[in-house]
């Protein structure tokens, strides 16, 4: 029996399900920018079936087996693109790096994690989304192929704009080098949505590392929800190295951490209302991360 | 009109049908398989009314056009009951009023046996976090909540 077929959703489009990332490339090179990349289609299908965006052609990466994986490499965690955000929570190697297993879980829910993959968050560019931030934060690099070759990005520079990046139409992002912190290192992700899962009004991914006297060596702040794109909170950086982390005025630096930023309004909250919760979750955040730091 | 053929397993028996790239799986399941157990609410993966299990894991049907599961051994709503006989999760969801309309009911009771599967002695906290991924406009989700703590005793105890 076959049911009457109701309209489909989506523009047409040609599907190309390459097998190599040179296959792959070959495809986004022959259409220029009427080929996406699809990778775990959390974001993309929807905005496809809303008729946001359409595109003469997908490629679906998900039958590309080299794009999958977390391994160690020469002090960095390197993870495939394509490697599922729930294979990172499940993955020991993966732990190497703790913003990951910290802001994985907040990703919308478990069904969308099996499918939803490392590289297509960070790809898509969500400025509320928390993998964007995890390699905004970490000074993360992002791995990029082309045709002529591979080049590494640095993830300051690689978030352009809402749902923007530097990669180019005939590019792929084929997988993401987390820095390793030593493990005098505290992280701490925090964030405000109205509903579990939902995307965050604002949040903040952070981490300290202390140095041999115990004072804070490095300090990492990302925050998401509060611009275009993730953002560095630079200042509040700056504040935090080389104080001693029971001494650092954290509402003092939580306002550094905000204070150049001049947040989106939405029907969820004022842009009054994110720069005040913005300020407070880098407070509660960093408050978390120093005693992660010094147990 | 360029469709293709897809081929998989629903519920341990095969299915070759044609379907144009675009066409969700859910869509698929419903008019192709005639598997209409399957629900779709919202169509861009907030309600999780769609939700099947694709080779072991929970997915929303929404979420995946049909020609990506090419291959794939897919369990719907359908698939659950062995005989004629509740599975214990259903079963659970009919003791605890666990449902009102039925809507959203075979979303839940498919995320459910696959949350059990991973998670089978859950805290009261990880079912509620294993619950957000599912709408239900209907019953104030205590019934359900206590649906899945029923089900996870039973499975334990068989």
């Amino acid at each position: 029996m076959r049911l009457p077929s109701r309209p489909v959703k989506p523009a047409p489009f040609e599907y190309h399900a390459p097998e190599s990332i040179a296959d792959a490339l070959a495809v986004l090179a022959e259409h220029g920018d009427e080929a996406k990349p699809l990778a775990g289609g959390q974001s993309l299908v929807p905005m496809l079936a809303l008729r946001l965006t359409r595109f003469g052609h997908l490629v679906d990466l998900n039958r590309v087996p080299e794009l999958s994986g977390v391994e160690r490499k020469n002090g960095m965690l390197v993870v495939g693109a394509m490697t599922r955000q729930a294979a990172v929570e499940r993955s020991e190697a993966a732990a190497a790096v703790p913003l990951l297993g910290l802001a994985t879980p907040l990703i919308g829910h478990f069904q969308i994690r099996n499918r939803g993959t490392v590289g297509g968050s960070i790809a898509h560019a969500d400025p509320a989304a928390e993998l964007p931030a995890v390699a905004l934060a970490l000074d993360a690099q992002l791995e990029i192929a082309s045709p002529s070759g591979t080049r590494l990005e640095s993830a300051s520079d690689f978030f352009v704009g809402t749902w923007t990046t530097s990669v180019g139409d005939e590019e792929l992002l084929v997988g993401v080098h987390f820095p390793v912190w030593s493990d005098r290192s505290g992280f701490a992700v925090d964030e405000v949505a109205r509903r579990l899962g939902d995307f965050a009004l604002v949040g903040v991914t952070c981490g300290v590392e202390l140095d041999e006297s115990g004072n804070i060596g490095r300090a990492a702040i990302a925050l998401l929800g509060m611009a275009s794109t993730p953002v560095r909170a630079s200042a509040a950086e700056a504040a935090l190295v080389g104080a001693n982390p029971s001494a650092a005025d954290l509402t003092e630096i939580a306002q550094l951490a905000v204070a150049n930023l001049d947040p989106p309004e939405d029907i969820h909250a004022s842009s009054a209302y994110r720069h005040s919760v913005g300020a407070h979750v880098v407070a509660r955040a960093l408050a978390t991360a120093m005693e992660d730091a010094t147990k | 009109m360029n469709e293709q053929a897809v081929s998989f397993t629903v519920n341990g028996e095969a299915h070759r049908h044609f379907a144009e790239p675009r066409k969700t799986l859910a869509d698929f399941l419903r008019e192709d398989c005639a598997l209409t157990g399957t629900h779709l609410g919202c169509e861009h993966g907030v309600c999780g009314a769609c939700t099947v299990i694709v080779d072991g894991v929970a997915v929303r049907s929404c979420l995946m056009f049909a020609v990506q599961a090419e291959g794939t051994e897919i369990t719907t709503v359908e698939g659950l009951a062995t005989d004629g006989t509740l599975s214990p999760v259903q079963e659970a969801f009919r003791e605890e009023h666990g449902l009102q309309c039925g809507f959203c009911t075979p979303g839940f009771v498919v995320s459910v046996h696959a949350f059990l599967e991973q998670n089978p002695s859950p805290t009261r906290q990880e079912i509620v976090e294993a619950l957000s991924g599912n709408l239900c406009r209907c019953t104030g989700y205590q019934g359900i909540i206590r649906a899945v703590e029923r089900a996870a005793k039973t499975m334990s105890s068989a």
